[in-house]
């Protein structure tokens, strides 16, 4: 964009356009730097393949759009009308070489992103299928534990209006907060029972929407410990906003003494934030429009929390 | 009140009291489109302060969530529906009959209608505030299975009118739409060939073509919906073997080419007026006008960006990150052709002027996270989360709006043949560029940490931002008195303009301030060279000098 400067250019200006361009190449650097601040921590392996993409275009959008507010910047103070000057400028009408130059560059540009992110799409898909869908099976849908037709590592995730619920088939136990192992690949079979829910842990920056009526396999690796939140992020209906549970990464062997431990402890509610709103809300006189009622809270071993605080 | 004036009668009917009737007249349409516009507009951001009010705080604290998910569903559904449409065909109304010499629109009896059932399709969707239940509370995609859950079970419901208002508003555009594309296709001045139409003229046509196409897919999706909703059908119902995702295909097939039909316009407004204040002809003037049409055809094939994480394959993923990538090229050029108009200009900043520029500055950084949640690495993560919302708030508000308050500070003089205000005129655009940023901005950072969108309540680490968003909200809302202040007193007592006080070339300013009812009449001039000749000398139309002096000589002796 500033190659629409002027043909005639002596030494000094040539030098100050460099040395103008440099310092906006130096600033672009510094934020796609400055960009993964910007991001929750890295929980999964996706997250950094995602973050350094995010990167590389944050450095290049920084320096096309400073570029284009510098030639904005720069016509304001220096190509401003005199008071009262009414007169017209020199009549430039186009220039053909310009207008190629400035078509083919952006179409390289944006060609090469998309072919650097199909590449990482292509990544994401080894890491693990991102998606796989399959017609939903009817006796699945009715619950218990589909442990014979799943990898033993599956998890069964059954999204509601407004609670989640995971199933782990092989270890007979359910839970409303997500426990995984650090550092190994994990698949989840996605469902909902009502409506369309997003299943989203920006920790890990993958994302699926759940579709009522169909199973989605659904793969990624947690690399990080923590406390991280999963939010429903397809609209659900009222308490969509508190449709969040959190997921828990430990070591193998944590993750095995919890499961050990879950496997003993009786079924009882699962946390469901809107079964108690919903409660709190039928007391009141003019409780607002129309809702959906909450569907009761799951049954489960171990209901979790989702009010420790979380690292992203 | 009522009464249809014969196309080009001899009698002058300049009552105040036509704005409040069935008139044929495209210029009093076209006012009556805007200020419908911006009682909606006025309308739409109280709900948008409501929204911010709730969102100052972490908590659900403000209103039950029933309550903010119909207002935010609401807020969109007026903003585009009875907002930004209309006030774009308002434009259309105004300028694309004076800036290609047509006396009046092809169809005005039908052109009157199609604006008369906005008041009618604004009145049944502000009425579902108050049918039982409250209005649509599913956001203006309306996806089912959500939208079809009808908690009340009543026939009549919120989502029902909505829909029918929906619908209605789909039939209003194409009946406008048929009108725009027949008008700059056979109305078009003696002389005035495709390639010396104003480049406004192309922008409208290639956004009312986009109309014709996508707008029957939506209408198709909505009545099936609506039939899911009342009739027991299963289209999109999951139980009867129908697929949700479906509807999103028809939704978007006809919402993505829409954001084309709100911002190709505004791409003509930021065309005509860059030339104007910057004394210069509009770089690439061909490139331009072509380059609204290569966004037409690649924004038909761009649909399936919308629902990356939705049960979508990876073929389609990256067939669609390709397609949306393209569309970067014809815009980028729109974007490098303004900045060589303005290069070695003389640039006179009004209001106008500055409006453009905020515009533009904004365009370019929509532009830039368009891109990225182009990528769909990236917008896996980011999707349905307040990045989007930032981003599309800076297409719509930031260059969109800015551009139409731009158009409309231009040509006020024209059609009211009084002049606005400059100093509230330029307080307005302070307020309204630093209100959007301040508002928009801080929606990125959150969606980046994970913040969804449409959410009542939030984590308390989203809480910083979004104070900041909503003082940038509350301050937008401020910006609007300047500019209602300026209009009205402007319009009331401004000083008179004169046929062309900016100096500008083009047909419309070789009418009188404001024109009369069949424009030129039968002295429509034959025009003789491109638009937008700034400092080549040479007339636009034959016998230019002539027409001028006549003009000049009016406003003389008035």
């Amino acid at each position: 964009m500033t190659s629409s400067s002027p043909r005639r250019l002596g030494p000094i200006a040539l030098a100050a356009l460099a040395l103008w361009i440099g310092l906006l190449a130096l600033i672009s650097y510094w934020m796609a730097a400055q960009s993964y601040h910007w991001l929750p921590v890295q929980a999964s392996n996706a997250a950094p393949l995602v973050d350094g993409l995010f990167s590389f275009e944050t450095g290049l959008g920084t320096f096309v759009f400073l570029g284009v507010i510098s030639v904005i910047a720069w016509v304001v103070l220096r190509h401003r009308a005199e008071k009262y000057d009414q007169s017209d400028a020199e009549p430039i009408e186009g220039n053909t070489k310009l207008e190629v130059i400035w078509t083919v560059i952006p179409l390289v540009i944006v060609m090469g992103i998309a072919v650097y992110a199909m590449r990482i799409n292509h990544q994401l898909g080894v890491l693990g299928p991102m998606e796989h869908i399959h017609p939903h099976n009817a006796i699945e849908a009715q619950g218990g534990y589909p442990g014979d037709q799943l990898p033993p590592e599956s998890i069964e995730v059954i999204a509601r209006q407004w609670s989640w619920e995971f199933r782990y088939p092989g270890a007979h136990v359910s839970s409303t907060e997500l426990h995984l192992p650090v550092d190994q690949p994990v698949t989840f079979r996605l469902t909902s029972e009502d409506v369309l829910h997003g299943f989203y842990i920006p920790a890990f920056r993958l994302k699926q929407d759940v579709i009522p009526g169909k199973a989605i396999d659904f793969s990624l690796t947690p690399t990080r410990e923590g406390r991280y939140r999963l939010r429903d992020s397809q609209f659900s209906g009222t308490w969509f906003a508190a449709n969040q549970a959190d997921v828990v990464v430990e070591t193998a062997e944590d993750y095995q003494a919890w499961l050990t431990q879950a496997a003993s402890l009786p079924l009882q509610d699962g946390l469901s934030d809107a079964v108690g709103e919903y409660r709190e809300r039928q007391t009141q006189v003019h409780p607002g429009w129309a809702t959906v009622r909450p569907a009761p809270p799951p049954q489960v071993n171990v209901p979790g929390s989702n009010t420790l605080p979380h690292d992203a | 009140m009522t009464s249809t004036i014969p196309l080009s009668g001899p009698e002058e009917n300049q009552s105040w009291t036509r704005y409040f009737g069935f008139n044929t007249d495209a210029k009093v349409i076209g006012i009556q489109y805007i200020v419908v516009a911006f009682f909606f507009f006025l309308i739409g951001g109280f709900l948008a302060m409501i929204i911010r009010g709730e969102l100052i705080t972490p908590a659900s604290d403000l209103v039950d969530r029933t309550v903010y998910n119909g207002l935010y569903t609401m807020h969109g559904t007026i903003m585009l529906f009875l907002f930004i449409f209309p006030v774009l065909n308002g434009l259309n109304n105004l300028l694309i009959p004076t800036m290609i010499g047509a006396p009046d629109m092809a169809f005005p009896r039908l052109n009157a209608v199609a604006f008369w059932l906005v008041p009618i399709f604004g009145s049944l969707l502000i009425a579902s505030f108050f049918v039982p239940g409250g209005p649509a509370y599913s956001g203006w995609w309306s996806y089912p299975p959500v939208s079809i859950q009808n908690p009340l079970g009543n026939l009549i419901s919120g989502q029902g009118l909505w829909l029918v208002a929906v619908a209605l508003s789909g039939v209003s555009s194409i009946m406008a739409a048929v009108n725009f594309v027949t008008t700059i296709l056979r109305m078009r001045a003696p002389g005035m060939r495709i390639f010396r139409m104003p480049v406004f003229c192309w922008t409208a046509l290639a956004a009312q073509s986009l109309q014709l196409i996508g707008l029957p897919a939506l209408t198709g999706g909505a009545v099936m919906l609506l039939l899911d909703l009342t009739a027991g059908t299963s289209f999109y119902r999951p139980e009867g073997g129908g697929d949700p995702v479906l509807y999103q295909h028809f939704f978007w097939f006809y919402s993505h080419p829409a954001v084309y039909v709100i911002i190709l316009p505004v791409f003509g407004i930021f065309s005509e007026l860059f030339p104007v204040y910057s004394r210069k002809p509009l770089f690439g003037y061909v490139y331009v006008a072509l380059a609204s049409f290569i966004i037409v055809g690649l924004g038909l094939v761009v649909w399936v960006h919308h629902f990356f994480p939705s049960g979508v394959p990876e073929w389609m993923r990256n067939l669609f990150m390709f397609t949306t990538m393209l569309i970067a090229v014809p815009t980028g050029v729109k974007v490098f052709a303004w900045l060589g108009t303005i290069w070695r200009g003389k640039l006179q900043l009004t209001t106008p002027m500055l409006f453009c520029l905020g515009g533009l500055i904004n365009f370019v950084f929509a532009g830039i996270t368009g891109i990225m949640l182009a990528t769909v690495p990236i917008d896996i993560h980011v999707n349905n989360t307040y990045f989007v919302v930032g981003h599309f708030h800076y297409v719509i508000y930031g260059a969109a709006v800015m551009g139409i308050f731009a158009a409309i500070y231009h040509w006020f003089p024209k059609f009211t043949g009084r002049m606005p205000y400059e100093g509230l005129g330029k307080l307005h655009c302070l307020l309204t560029f630093v209100g959007a940023n301040l508002n928009f901005l801080p929606m990125h950072p959150l969606g980046l940490m994970g913040m969804p969108r449409r959410v009542s309540s939030y984590d308390p680490e989203f809480a910083f931002w979004n104070v900041l968003a909503s003082l940038g909200a509350f301050l937008l809302g401020v910006s609007i008195i300047p500019f209602l202040l300026n209009m009205i007193s402007s319009w009331a007592r401004g000083p008179r303009a004169t046929h062309n006080p900016w100096n500008a070339i083009g047909l419309e300013w070789l009418l009188p301030s404001p024109p009369p009812e069949d424009n030129f009449g039968d002295h429509v001039p034959t025009v003789i060279s491109r638009p937008y000749g700034y400092g080549l000398g040479e007339p636009l139309v034959e016998h230019q000098a002539e027409i001028e002096k006549a003009l000049t000589l009016a406003e003389a002796t008035r």
